[in-house]
């Protein structure tokens, strides 16, 4: 229902762009690179109660208390552990700091334009409303996620009152 | 500099300005105006006109213009002060506010209003005056600031700085030293006549065209203003004494003369001029020392508070580190040393800081003489109003919050509490009713009281009221307790609902936001003689005195102005009601039981509750028996808000950082009571069912 405005979102975020490549399981994901403050390891959270499963609580970064979201239960992965590798993404999206727990970041990348494609209609996991396209690089395949629409959905329930759009 | 940052001073000065306006207004005694305050208020009015002349704001000039000719009259004795028109210069008043915010906002100000307020003003002078002022349409804008405007700085600085021939300038208590030093530069400046005097006293006679007001700045370098004493010799003297005769209530002369050889015959007169001249300097020194402060937006204040925040933090976790060193180590002592030092150093930063953020009670006082006089008027009382304390300082964030229920509970005191001016001479009190606003620190805490000497409560009445509303109360409760009820919504006494107040909307309102603030409100009261309403708020929001608890293995703080008493329940004293509601017995009370495990849905927590502890809470006028695991211990915390970078948690408040860097949630002591009715009432596991409330939207 939304292919028509990933193809302008697509329009948009043309020209070469520097992606951070992470993996949640197999897959592997990648976010605008621009949106990232930093990497860090998981440690000290603490759990708010009645939030969603996916919210794991929050975490001091300085001083500042930023919310942790594991994206692998929200998107429904199996094997979630949390160990030595467990990275959490510092991202800073509508003027907050979010951090999102992934298996592990494999390296930055540059793609160009071309090598995005539009994302085709996904389940009902992932709408493909958070997805900037779907990057190719020879034979692997990299979801583009589009972080700013992901955190601030009112289904992340992160932000109070935030509307789809 | 931008032209908008220029705006921006103006727009703030041009805001002190008229607050000072105001204050003058209503400090001044219409019977016997005091000279000195008509001059601030024509200064204040003049500067603004000026600044706003410069910036082009022309609607705002043109007003300030014919109010500044009227004060010009006023001034001169030419325009008797009334009431009603103290009133009106109090409306214009507003007016240019309104204009000046329209301005700020880049809008035009209201054509209406402003030509209204013309038309008032106007009219004030053909009635009072009996002339028409100058039509503010022919605006010839700043520059040809009319006559009467001109003669201020004439009259603040006698003719001295004309007057070009000889100039006597005296040197009041210098030393030899200094003195050589000031001569030399006055040589710089013109052609010493003759010089002789001690250190008591040494005149120099100068000639020359420097102006006394050149001579007074260079000398300011090495001494005092007070120091220097500059009078024009022989000739200038009749000048001198014209301008300042016009100033009818001039002050008796004052310290630098009083070192004058008073055998001088003609020290006389000049004594009078210098006088005036020195009362003068004493307030032209009055804007060097506020240069002595400066602006700093919020924001950066707040940054460093965060990071002095970190600081404390970072050091008790060193502090945590060092304390579990073994003590044969290498150096321990001095380590140790280095860390109390730091310690005493880091919280002295702290203190230092936090005060940064301090702003004096004044500002929220000041604004009360206009309510007092607007809601006397209104209700044709005649208060009184006395300010205590207003040096007592106050978190800025809290001043802000202050300031409405404070305004609030002095309407209430004006409207409930002071009587009407014959039925108090009636009962033997003075006509005049007196309400005082007064703060001052107690502990860690401010208290700020609201003072009136009128009818009191009446406690039958009030509790006679409550039985009418429904309300649960017996005869026997305290009087603290009967006068709480005035608290409870839609509870009021007042036989007719006045345009001030008496809707029992309010006090329930002005009790949640001081309890919001993390305070509380007490009323003591005696029928015939008055109520006093005690507001206590702790100094600052941002940190917060609490009581950590453990339950399971979390961490949670209790805010410690909640926490009543905590005990260990007996079995005994628990009783189930219908469903799986519990309370417990404490003394001769029932408290519903929460317990926060199941609340907050905590794992491995002590779910027998004779083997938790009770911790008794008040929250909202509430009483219930939390129970926890575990209490660690009282200690500081630093408020951080969950939701700059989350949302807002029910049952939580907000959290804090932890000395081994973790985060810790403060609860919200109401909230969490309605959170476990809501759980309780769904009669669903907690957290499916809050999860469908989150999951409310997610597309299925």
């Amino acid at each position: 229902m939304n292919q028509a405005k990933n193809g302008a979102v697509l329009a948009t975020e043309a020209d070469n762009s520097e992606f951070l490549v992470f993996s949640l399981g197999e897959e592997e994901y990648a976010i605008d690179i621009l949106k990232v403050q930093e990497i860090r390891g998981y440690e000290n959270v603490t759990r708010i109660a009645n939030a969603p499963d996916f919210i794991k609580g929050v975490t001091n970064l300085r001083g500042v208390i930023v919310p942790i979201v594991d994206l692998r239960i929200k998107f429904h992965l199996e094997n979630v552990e949390y160990g030595g590798q467990t990275v959490v993404i510092v991202v800073n999206v509508a003027d907050r700091v979010v951090g999102i727990v992934v298996d592990g970041v494999s390296d930055v990348m540059t793609l160009t334009p071309d090598q995005i494609k539009p994302a085709p209609e996904f389940g009902v996991t992932l709408s493909s409303d958070f997805l900037s396209g779907l990057g190719s690089l020879e034979d692997r395949m990299l979801v583009i996620v589009d972080i700013d629409k992901l955190l601030t959905s009112e289904e992340m329930a992160l932000v109070e009152g935030a509307s789809q759009q | 500099m931008d032209i908008a940052d220029f705006f921006d001073t103006f727009f703030e000065e041009a805001e002190e300005l008229l607050a000072d306006m105001e204050q003058h207004l209503l400090e001044l005694d219409v019977d016997d105006p005091d000279s000195e305050q008509l001059n601030a208020i024509f200064r204040a009015a003049h500067s603004i006109k000026g600044g706003a002349g410069t910036f082009g704001f022309t609607v705002l000039q043109k007003t300030t213009h014919i109010l500044e000719n009227l004060l010009d009259y006023a001034r001169k004795g030419e325009l008797a002060l009334r009431a009603d028109l103290v009133d009106t210069f109090l409306e214009a008043k507003d007016i240019m506010h309104d204009q000046l915010n329209a301005y700020r906002s880049e809008e035009e100000p209201d054509q209406e209003t402003y030509e209204r307020i013309c038309q008032t003003l106007q009219q004030i002078a053909l009635e009072e005056i009996g002339q028409s002022l100058e039509a503010p349409a022919e605006t010839t804008p700043l520059a040809s600031t009319t006559a009467p405007a001109d003669d201020t700085p004439a009259e603040q600085e006698p003719a001295v700085n004309e007057s070009a021939g000889q100039l006597k300038v005296a040197l009041i208590d210098v030393d030899e030293k200094d003195r050589v030093l000031l001569v030399e530069e006055l040589e710089q400046l013109g052609d010493i006549q003759s010089q002789s005097g001690d250190d008591k006293r040494y005149e120099v006679i100068l000639s020359g065209s420097v102006s006394a007001d050149d001579i007074e700045a260079v000398m300011c370098f090495i001494i005092e203003p007070n120091q220097i004493d500059i009078q024009p010799v022989a000739s200038g003297e009749a000048k001198v004494e014209a301008p300042v005769n016009d100033t009818p209530a001039s002050p008796p002369p004052a310290e630098p003369n009083a070192s004058a050889p008073p055998a001088e015959p003609k020290a006389q007169a000049p004594a009078k001029a210098a006088a005036d001249e020195g009362a003068a300097k004493g307030k032209a020194k009055k804007p060097a020392a506020e240069s002595s402060s400066i602006r700093v937006s919020v924001d950066k204040v707040d940054q460093i508070i965060n990071l002095v925040g970190e600081l404390i933090i970072t050091q008790s976790m060193l502090d945590q580190t060092v304390s579990d060193l073994d003590d044969q180590s290498v150096g321990n002592s001095s380590l140790q040393n280095g860390m109390s030092l730091l310690q005493r150093n880091a919280r002295d930063l702290q203190e230092s800081v936090m005060s940064i953020r301090m702003i004096p009670m004044e500002f929220v006082f000041s604004r009360f003489p206009r309510v007092v006089r607007d809601t006397a008027g209104k209700l044709g009382k005649e208060i009184e109003l006395v300010t205590e304390g207003k040096s007592t300082e106050l978190d800025k964030s809290l001043v802000e919050r202050i300031t409405d229920p404070l305004t609030h509970l002095v309407r209430n005191s004006l409207d409930h509490g002071i009587e009407m001016p014959d039925v108090r001479e009636s009962i033997g009190k003075p006509r005049t009713g007196k309400l005082t606003l007064a703060a001052r620190h107690q502990g860690g805490n401010i208290l700020i009281e609201v003072r009136d000497d009128g009818a009191g409560l009446d406690r039958d009445r009030l509790l006679a009221k409550a039985k009418e509303n429904g309300l649960n109360v017996s005869d026997t409760m305290s009087d603290e307790d009967v006068f709480q009820l005035i608290f409870a919504p839609g509870f009021s006494t007042a036989n007719e609902v006045t345009d001030v107040s008496g809707r029992g909307v309010g006090m329930d309102v002005v009790k949640r936001n001081i309890q919001g603030m993390g305070g509380r409100v007490e009323i003591q009261s005696k029928k015939g003689e008055g109520t006093i309403t005690s507001i206590v708020l702790p100094l600052t929001l941002a940190i917060l005195d609490g009581m950590s608890i453990k339950v399971g293995g979390e961490t949670f703080i209790l805010p410690l102005s909640t926490v009543l008493e905590s005990l260990q329940p007996n079995k005994d004293d628990m009783y189930a009601m219908a469903g799986d509601d519990v309370v417990l017995k404490v003394r001769d009370e029932y408290l519903p039981v929460v317990a926060i495990h199941e609340v907050l849905d905590v794992e491995n927590a002590i779910t027998d509750p004779t083997k938790s502890i009770a911790v008794i809470v008040q929250g909202e006028g509430r009483r219930y028996a939390m129970l926890v695991d575990e209490l660690i211990g009282q200690q500081q915390v630093v408020v951080k808000n969950l939701e700059d970078n989350y949302r807002k948690v029910p049952g939580i408040s907000a959290a804090t950082i932890l000395g081994d860097g973790s985060v810790a949630l403060i609860l919200d002591i109401s909230g969490l009571h309605r959170l476990s009715r809501a759980k309780k009432e769904a009669g669903k596991p907690a957290n499916t069912q809050t999860m469908s409330f989150y999951k409310e939207s997610e597309p299925s």
